[in-house]
């Protein structure tokens, strides 16, 4: 990583005298207290992980003393502001599954075409359009999102489907796959730029023509680094608050129906810490529980798309 | 033989073709994303026009739309953003050279960008959540600018990071060879040769960062920003609202009045933020220019 001066500077021979100016200046206690400050900084990253992850455990184990795993993991049904409390995740963990899906069938196609488009025909004029407005896409604060969602989207929806509420799963899911198209597209660009131009040569050569170069042999070659960006992005739709907060409704429920109004694990924490729950109320804790099962599917998809982004950069 | 070519010919044409359709496919997705920016842009506009005057800035907020700014809002997004990009940006660049600049290949190196690169994709209501539970009630700053700016300092550091990391790399190795060569310590290289070629990328990636900043609604929620604040900041530990915060307050309204109300305040959010990418994009197209040219 860091660029080594010379062998002799960096680190001095053990048989070197003592006096050396070279080393006392290049070791000299500024340069140290410097360098080990600048670590520091650097651990602060570390910090905020281990932060995160030890506040989401320690807030949850008052919730999970009065909720019992099983229960957790068993129910289906989401009721903490009822007379009889029900915690089941399955009912916020199904309406963020929902969402999600309903993002990805939109954000993945149109995002690996945007890619595909700006990274294989795109003359230079077009793409000097094309990625800064991708790129103020990706800039858009996702509560301006959800204000389209609610006041433009779902209108427009309700003219094609009869009877949807104002709250519902697919208007939400809709937008956030909006939200997350640049990300795919950004990357899955990246990857397609890092196939060796000679594969695609060598199919002309065969006689293929442009189109079926690129979907036979540029997507293929770069299947790792698509299928990273899909990941990134739709840990990201996982992880989408404000739209789905506004747009696909507060009522937990299981179910796979794109109309009805839902609720996702985010929407649920902003709707209790918005709230004048009080502290040390179970459903006050109960949002650290939540926090704990979004943190850490986020960070296994995370984990696993940064590997396969390791893979293929090594590769070529 | 005749035949046989000519079978080859059409069904190359046909070939043809049909990749030429498909790539308008392709194209048409393509705009999709610009075309549904531009579609909101033109909604927001068109509703919110109307309510945006110069009273709409100098205003606070109010329960009769008629009557309603965003004065709190806005000054409150400047005191975060200025206060964030304070904290941000000297942790953020320090831990950049420190892990271009120092440190040794190795184990360590590779667990610190692993992590830095999986706190970028760690949802922004978690983050929320880290600082109420850190910032808001175990260090006791409340619903304080000072734990708002906290937390998204923390939000937007691996973007910083990442960023100052590609500035860094950019500036070749002979510029900091020929320092050594006349015997400058690494400080001295770093200082007044790497961080100063490097600074328009950085700038650039701290622009983009405090982009995102501003635009946070989730976090702010959960560290308690509050929707009805008459009054102004006068310092760090006093409560405070932000402008996503006044949108999503009025968004959440059923009534027509505060929507619109919510489009005037988004207006003003985008025109800030369509500043901060443009001179972002500007910038770095400048320094690409003129690098090029060199």
């Amino acid at each position: 990583m860091s660029t080594e001066p010379s062998p002799t500077l960096d680190a001095p021979a053990d048989d070197r005298p003592q006096d050396d100016l070279t080393q006392q200046v290049y070791n000299s206690p500024k340069e140290r207290a410097i360098k080990y400050l600048l670590g520091a900084c650097a651990l602060v990253s570390v910090l905020t992980t281990i932060g995160i992850a030890a506040v989401l455990v320690i807030e949850s184990i008052p919730f999970f003393q009065n909720v019992a795993l099983a229960e957790f993991f068993g129910d289906t049904r989401w009721t903490p502001q009822f007379a009889n409390k029900h915690f089941g995740i399955w009912a916020l963990l199904s309406g963020t599954v929902l969402v999600t899906v309903i993002s990805a069938v939109v954000a993945l196609p149109i995002g690996l075409a945007s890619a595909i488009f700006i990274s294989e025909y795109a003359v230079p004029w077009m793409r000097q359009i094309l990625k800064p407005g991708l790129e103020l896409l990706a800039g858009v604060p996702t509560v301006v999102y959800g204000y389209f969602a609610l006041t433009f989207v779902t209108p427009l929806l309700q003219t094609f489907i009869p009877g949807l509420g104002v709250y519902n799963a697919l208007s939400g899911g809709i937008v956030v796959g909006i939200m997350i198209i640049p990300m795919v597209a950004s990357l899955s660009e990246d990857a397609l730029q890092a196939v060796p131009d000679s594969l695609g040569q060598a199919a002309y050569a065969l006689g293929a023509t442009k189109f079926e170069t690129v979907v036979r042999v540029d997507v293929p070659a770069a299947f790792s680094g698509i299928m990273a960006s899909f990941i990134l992005a739709v840990s990201r739709a996982i992880g989408e608050t404000m739209i789905v907060t506004l747009a696909a409704g507060a009522t937990p429920r299981m179910t796979l129906n794109p109309a009805e109004s839902i609720q996702t694990m985010t929407a649920f924490i902003v709707q209790v810490s918005k709230g004048d729950t009080p502290q040390g109320t179970i459903v006050y804790q109960s949002i650290f529980a939540v926090g704990l099962v979004l943190f850490l599917i986020t960070l296994v998809m995370n984990i696993i798309a940064n590997r396969i982004t390791l893979h293929y950069q090594e590769r070529y | 033989m005749e035949s046989s070519n000519g079978t080859f010919n059409l069904r190359r044409k046909r070939r043809k073709r049909l990749g030429m359709i498909l790539a308008g496919v392709l194209f048409l997705a393509t705009i999709f994303g610009v075309v549904v920016l531009v579609t909101l842009l033109v909604d927001v506009i068109t509703t919110g026009i109307s309510w945006l005057d110069g009273s709409f800035l100098t205003r606070f907020p109010s329960r009769n739309p008629e009557e309603a700014g965003i004065k709190s809002a806005l000054v409150g997004s400047l005191w975060l953003m200025g206060l964030t990009a304070l904290i941000s940006v000297p942790l953020g660049v320090a831990s950049a050279v420190y892990l271009e600049e120092y440190a040794k290949d190795g184990w360590f190196l590779r667990f610190i960008q692993i992590n830095i690169a999986n706190l970028a994709g760690v949802p922004s209501v978690v983050y929320g959540m880290l600082g109420l539970a850190l910032f808001v009630r175990f260090a006791g700053f409340e619903n304080s600018l000072l734990a708002g700016a906290l937390t998204l300092s923390l939000l937007i550091l691996p973007i910083i990071i990442i960023s100052t990391q590609e500035a860094l790399r950019g500036i070749p190795s002979g510029l900091r060879e020929s320092a050594y060569a006349l015997g400058a310590t690494r400080w001295q290289v770093i200082r007044s040769h790497v961080l100063p070629m490097a600074a328009p990328g950085i700038f650039t990636g701290v622009i983009l960062a405090s982009s995102r900043a501003i635009g946070e609604t989730a976090p702010l929620i959960l560290v308690g920003a509050l929707t009805f604040i008459p009054f102004l900041p006068r310092g760090a530990m006093d409560q405070f609202t932000a402008l996503p915060i006044q949108i999503f307050n009025w968004t959440a309204r059923p009534q027509d009045e505060f929507r619109s109300l919510a489009a005037a305040a988004i207006i003003v959010l985008m025109i800030l933020l369509f500043t901060m990418n443009l001179s972002a994009i500007l910038l770095r197209n400048y320094f690409e220019d003129r690098r090029a040219g060199a």
